[in-house]
This record gives C-alpha cells, sequence and structure tokens, in this order.
C-alpha cells in the first residue's frame, strides 16, 4: 500500500500522476520527448528498452514491465527476448551501437561520475551521434527518477506481466503526452 | 570536458538545456512547480532538499547551485546552507524538515530505501501527504538532474564566487528557459 493516501487505487506512477497532476503534466511531456517523439534517429524500440534496461537495474518492477512491454511492441519480439536484453545484453542480438548506448546507461544508473570517455569514444566509433548519446544519459537519469518516485512512495504494481503486454499498443499509439492516468 | 559538443560559456545543465531545448521545457516547468512554491513545504525547505540530494549524489554543480539558491530564501545563510548538506541532523531546522531530509536521503539510494518508519515520524511531526510526495519527487528529479549533469560531463565552475549571483537570478526569476539562456552574471 502507498505510503501516502493517493485518494485512488491506480497502480504503479499512475497513482502519484493522479493525486498532483501539476507534476504529472511536465513528467508526461519529458517521457514523449525522450521516448515517443518520432524525430529521433534511435528507434522508439531502442529508447523503451534502455528505459527497461535502467528501471530492471534499479529494481522497480512496474517500470521494467510497462516499458519492457513497450519495447517488446516495438521490437515485435516475445518476452524472453526482453528478458535476455535486461540480464545481459552483450549475449543478445542487438546491434553493437544499442550495446554501447546500454553500457552508457548502465554507467548512469550507478552514478553521473561512473560514465567514462571510453564508453563515449566506444558508442561514438559505433555511430552514435551526440544527440543519440544525450538522449541515452537523459533517459537513464530520467528513469532514475521515475523508479525513485513509484518505489520511493511505495506504489502497488500488479503482478500479472500480461496485463502490462495488453497496454503496449494502447500507449504506442496515444503516446505519453497529456495521458489520463485513470485510463 | 564534456562527452558531447556543449556551449563552452555556459556553466553546468544550462549547456545541456542549451544543447536540447525540447527536453529543457518540461524539466524547467517541473522544478518551478516543485522547488518555487511556499504551499506546505517554503521554497527554502524545497532548496535545502535538492541540495541535500546533489551533495550526497557528490554532484558538485547542482549542490553549490541550490545550495546558494537556498541561502537567497535564507537571509544570505551559507553556512546554514552548508551544514544542512553535509550534516542536517544537528542543524538548527525544524525536526519536521529533519524527518523529510531523512526521506530524501533514503530515496537517493533507492526507492526501496524509504521505511515505513521514516514516514510515520515525519507524519507525526506534522507532514502532509502532499509534503512527503514532494519530497520524495524532489529527490527522485535530483538523482536525474545529478545524472544528467555529471554524465554528460558538463562544466562545473570551481570558483565558489560564481554560483550566489546566478542564484540570485534564479531566486528572482524562477526555472526555465527566460533564465538559463539569459545573460550570466559571471
Amino acid at each position: 500500500m502507498a505510503y501516502i493516501d493517493l485518494q485512488n487505487d491506480l497502480p504503479g506512477i499512475r497513482g502519484p500522476m493522479a493525486f498532483r497532476p501539476e507534476t504529472a503534466q511536465p513528467l508526461n511531456e519529458l517521457a514523449e520527448i525522450l521516448l515517443h517523439n518520432e524525430d529521433n534517429s534511435l528507434t522508439r524500440g531502442e529508447r523503451e528498452m534502455i528505459a527497461t534496461y535502467v528501471s530492471a537495474k534499479n529494481d522497480c518492477f512496474f517500470c521494467q514491465q510497462v516499458h519492457g512491454a513497450m519495447a517488446q511492441h516495438y521490437f515485435k519480439c516475445d518476452t524472453v527476448y526482453i528478458d535476455n536484453i535486461k540480464h545481459d545484453y552483450q549475449s543478445t542480438n542487438v546491434s553493437e551501437k544499442l550495446k554501447a548506448l546500454l553500457s552508457i546507461a548502465g554507467s548512469v544508473q550507478q552514478g553521473g561520475k561512473q560514465v567514462t570517455t571510453e564508453q563515449v569514444e566506444a558508442a561514438r566509433q559505433r555511430g552514435a551521434t551526440d544527440k543519440e548519446i544525450h538522449d541515452t544519459v537523459l533517459i537513464a537519469a530520467a528513469f532514475c527518477m521515475f523508479n525513485r518516485y513509484v518505489d520511493g512512495l511505495n506504489t502497488w504494481a500488479p503482478q500479472d506481466r500480461q496485463l502490462y503486454i495488453d497496454r503496449a499498443a494502447m500507449r504506442a499509439t496515444e503516446g505519453y503526452a497529456g495521458s489520463n492516468p485513470h485510463k | 570536458m564534456p562527452h558531447i559538443q556543449l556551449d563552452e560559456n555556459l556553466p553546468g545543465i544550462r549547456s545541456l538545456l542549451a544543447f536540447s531545448p525540447e527536453t529543457a521545457a518540461p524539466m524547467g516547468e517541473l522544478t518551478n512547480i516543485l522547488l518555487r512554491s511556499n504551499e506546505g513545504l517554503s521554497m527554502a525547505d524545497r532548496e535545502l532538499i535538492a541540495a541535500h540530494v546533489s551533495f550526497l549524489n557528490d554532484c558538485f554543480y547542482c549542490h553549490q547551485s541550490h545550495g546558494a539558491i537556498a541561502a537567497c530564501y535564507l537571509n544570505g545563510s551559507q553556512q546554514l546552507v552548508n551544514q544542512v548538506k553535509a550534516d542536517y541532523e544537528n542543524a538548527p531546522i525544524t525536526d519536521k524538515l529533519k524527518s523529510l531530509l531523512a526521506i530524501a536521503a533514503s530515496v537517493q539510494k533507492g526507492g526501496k530505501q524509504v521505511r515505513p518508519e521514516q514516514i510515520a515520524h515525519a507524519k507525526a511531526l506534522g507532514a502532509t501527504d502532499k509534503d512527503i510526495h514532494d519530497t520524495v519527487l524532489i529527490s527522485a528529479a535530483f538523482c536525474m538532474f545529478n545524472r544528467y549533469v555529471d554524465g554528460l560531463g558538463a562544466v562545473t565552475p570551481t570558483d565558489l564566487s560564481s554560483y550566489p549571483p546566478r542564484a540570485k537570478q534564479v531566486a528572482q526569476h524562477g526555472y526555465g528557459n527566460h533564465v538559463f539562456l539569459a545573460n550570466q552574471p559571471i
């Protein structure tokens, strides 16, 4: 049960977003630009995968299920494939560029200063642009916020993973900006 | 040296907000809502929470910046700010703020580190649900901002005298691109 009276029984981040719509609006706008906006050379699937990977490292069940289902939707793959990337992306067949970006995201999760020049250079050598490196760092940083928001208030999360997969197509169509936490 | 090409004349997060104005807009809006309100928690309380979390994350730019902004709201008492950042338990602040700083410090370690006793203690000292919500989100947001600044290696001014003039700018005009992209006092 949530630590505060959220005045609703919505799961995960939707609870505090409905409780405090003023902050929900910029949070959703940020998610929209980082994850859903089409004007980005990283695919939606790649960006959702970075969010999922960081959420898994932060052990945030709700966020890793929501965004893992989104990545699965865009990749048109199964849940096992997403789980394999979360657990050991190096041994999967994702692109060398995405592997380099996931490595940077993993360092950001531990702390900003953990990112090394070598990691950034490796990503650049595999074709990553400044904007892609910027977006990777900010997605990872933003999920260090979202994950803490969700778990720091002790929100509840459905345990059936299929429920998250069932919602992914709707979220992919509608995006995050202006999303109604009650739906 | 920054990891990507940034405007070297802009310090810290300001160079990143200029690099990516699309994401700067909602981040500025979020910061204004969380830090520029005296409802429940004062602006000084909110900046102290931000400065303490940034200190724990070892983000020099953010803890100097938000410490200097807090000092603007505390009659310029940088000494009090420094004490809260490093050792709030012995600082001359309210027990309620201490209980919220404890929650913020747990959030900094990880969302699951917050304990029910910490919440109960804060409530017993008069913290409302909204105070607790905002404390958790301020702490979480600075776990983002700190990582954004240091993760991209943004330039961090080491001259401490450069922070108060910029802090005054924020204290007067709030957060957002109108401030971040304006000419810098130093």
